[in-house]
């Protein structure tokens, strides 16, 4: 048991450190976490979309809809799961779990903080990249394997998008990557070693060279959309072309796990562009405003943001209806909002503040990326593919190849 | 058992068999494309098995092998391609005219 | 750090490479085929990591598997495999294919048989922590016109696909 705590004290990621029982926790952590995540992103993606188009939204399962998701979810598991008849089964059979295997695996090296990953790779942006990359592979076996036109027309799209915004993709990293070679002589592919490059340099990397670091985001930031097959670039799963895709003829569980792949990749790469230009688990202003005052300030901000959402539940609870009928739900949120608060009162404490600082941090910076997630697909028109592909081989390409030019020609100058 | 670089070599010296009779058995261009991919990563084991002996050549040169085989693919898919548009078939042995 | 249960992993590994290679030149349907090359090339990947080659690892799978693979998976999608699976898969000289390979199989095996002790029987060791750096380093600094040929190779294959595949330019 000593030993076993004795790793909170270590400055290693617990798979360096070869603490394998947290490894284990951590990929529970994680698993679960996600899990939640993707739960949570579904009834905040139906909410604020309502909102924007001046809807409601869900409203009847739950207070203001929050059971939502896991009616849903019930809904899934207890469907016919079904198989067509022309499918080649095999290949049907595995093409959801490759792209779930995939999504979560990618998730191994994603610093949460200087020590919060589970493990530390020498390569480990190359492997981030590479396994998101799998992922197509399954879009390509499901959409094959449903032996049907709508599935074969929406993997095709989807295999040439990827494939074509996956080359700005890695320019746009590669100049991330240069860039940590400032200073020291030799850059790194290590997630967590490119964070405390940033922290090093003082400056996260998207304010790195005026305008470059800023191009260099801008290009992932769209290209990632594009990789996730979200809109406005989802054309894969135009509904008004294709129905719904390479996921057509998939029902039930395996739909779902198409569902929770697709918001973990969503994650996943959020992740990469917040450790690559967002200075990945640190506080904004760490050098401008730094010393013990300002640090216990921010330190004060996890607990603060629990306590506005319990504030938010407060409000909804005493703007409910006084019906009878709405006693029950009442009750309910009155109780989730004292769940957040009570989280909120545990995050004041001292040791508790200082530990989940960087995590904190990293969530918050990838939750905005999870709200443009939804604003995009609220705003833009989708593309037509001719122009998906005209810009992605056009604009993104070109200006990632310039952009990484000058960035190497700035960096010598430096 | 300690695995010792003999033991790669014979991995690779069995996925390089396995590749060379899939190229000479085979009629599905596809397939034969296929084992060439297979036949590339047996070089591509045995070059890294060495690295680990006599330095980091081995590796740098299986990167340029990759490099070759994304090329190989380009254009072995692209007269696949062509080919399959003019003769509706993708057999090795149907690939037997110089024009048509 | 240091692999753990370096046989397990490598007899596990190679079984699942072995295996799906025999499946890449049996399959009668070339999706399956492609499928079973993609487990070759994962454990492969593998292979490369217990040999503290992990950029090669890293180089395997994102060009390998998620470039040169999806390519193929596309292609075969595009060409018509239902009728190619009906016709007979192998060719009429397979007997003189089959023996010639196992002829160079075997002399494979006396080869590693008699050569053994060539080999220096001590793994060098390596830094594992600095391998992207050091194989950086030797491709731009001692292999640096290999590199740019290669770029001109891929450029040639680029313009080649181009070509081949265009209906009209």
């Amino acid at each position: 048991m000593q030993e076993f705590l004795s790793y909170l004290d270590s400055s290693l990621t617990p798979g360096e450190a070869g603490a394998f029982a947290w490894v284990v926790i951590y990929i529970l952590a994680i698993f679960l976490a996600v899990s939640l995540a993707v739960v949570a992103m579904n009834w905040l993606e139906r909410k604020i979309l309502a909102h924007m188009q001046v809807r409601l939204g869900p409203m009847r399962v739950g207070p203001h809809g929050l059971l939502q998701p896991i009616a849903d979810a019930i809904k899934l598991l207890i469907k016919e799961d079904i198989i067509p008849s022309g499918a080649d089964k095999v290949v049907f059979w595995l093409a959801p779990i490759v792209i779930v295997i995939t999504a979560f695996t990618t998730y191994i090296v994603i610093p949460f903080g200087p020590t919060k990953a589970v493990t530390d790779m020498n390569i480990g942006l190359l492997f981030m990249l590479g396994v998101a990359s799998l992922g197509t592979l399954g879009i390509i076996m499901a959409g094959w394997a449903s032996n049907s036109h709508y599935p074969l027309l929406g993997s095709l799209r989807s295999a040439a998008q990827l494939v074509s915004y996956e080359i700005a993709m890695g320019m746009a990293v590669v100049s991330a990557v240069l860039m940590t070679s400032l200073h020291t002589g030799t850059g790194t592919l290590s997630m967590i070693d490119i964070v405390r490059a940033q922290e090093a340099q003082q400056v996260w990397f998207a304010f790195k060279f005026f305008p470059l670091g800023l191009l260099a985001f801008f290009i992932f930031a769209v290209a990632m959309v594009a990789e996730t097959n979200r809109a406005p670039f989802d054309l894969p799963e135009a509904e008004s072309e294709l129905t719904a895709g390479f996921h057509t003829e998939y029902s039930g569980f395996r739909w779902s796990l198409f569902f929770l792949a697709e918001y973990a990749a969503m994650i996943a790469v959020s992740s990469i562009a917040v450790t690559l230009w967002l200075g990945g688990w640190m506080r904004p202003f760490p050098h401008a405003l730094s010393g013990p005052l300002w640090d216990t300030a921010f330190s004060f901000f996890p607990a603060l943001t629990f306590l506005f959402l319990a504030g938010l539940a407060a409000r909804a609870t005493v703007r409910m209806p006084k019906h009878p009928a709405f006693r029950i739900q009442t009750i309910g949120l009155a109780g989730f909002g004292a769940v957040l608060g009570l989280i909120g009162l545990v995050l004041l404490l001292p040791p508790v503040r200082a530990r989940v600082q960087d995590v904190y941090w990293f969530t918050a910076k990838v939750a905005v990326f999870m709200y443009l997630y939804i604003w995009y697909r609220g705003t833009f028109p989708r593309y037509r593919f001719d122009q998906l592909m005209k810009i992605g081989w056009k604009f993104m390409i070109p200006t990632g190849i310039a952009v990484l030019i000058l960035t190497a020609a700035v960096g010598l100058i430096v | 058992m300690e695995v010792t670089t003999l033991h790669y070599l014979v991995v690779a010296a069995a996925l390089f068999i396995i590749g060379t009779i899939g190229v000479l058995t085979r009629r599905n261009v596809v397939i034969i494309l296929m084992s060439i991919e297979l036949i590339l990563n047996a070089v591509n084991l045995n070059l890294v098995a060495f690295s680990r002996l006599y330095g980091l050549q081995g590796q740098v040169f299986s990167i340029f092998v990759i490099t070759d085989a994304a090329a190989e693919a380009a254009v072995g898919l692209g007269i696949l391609i062509a080919f399959f548009r003019n003769k509706e078939t993708i057999n090795a042995d149907e690939i037997d005219l110089l024009k048509w | 750090m240091n692999p753990v249960a370096t046989e397990f992993f490598f007899y596990g590994l190679s079984a699942v490479a072995i295996i799906s290679g025999i499946l890449v030149i049996t399959r009668r349907n070339p999706v399956h085929s492609a499928i079973a090359l993609i487990f070759t090339l994962l454990s492969l990947a593998g292979l490369y990591l217990m040999l503290y080659a992990p950029f090669v690892a890293g180089v395997q799978i994102i060009l390998y598997v998620g470039g040169i693979m999806v390519l193929f998976l596309f292609v075969i999608m595009l060409v018509n495999i239902e009728q190619a699976q009906r016709v007979e898969q192998f060719n009429k000289q397979w007997h003189v294919g089959v023996a010639a390979t196992l002829a160079l199989g075997a002399l494979l095996v006396y080869v590693y048989l008699k050569g053994q002790s060539v080999f220096p029987h001590r793994p060098l060791l390596f830094s594992e922590e600095q391998n992207t750096q050091q194989v950086g380093k030797m491709l731009y600094v001692d292999y640096l016109l290999p590199f740019e040929i290669a770029s001109v190779l891929l450029l040639v294959a680029i313009v080649g696909a181009v070509v081949m595949a265009k209906k009209r330019i």
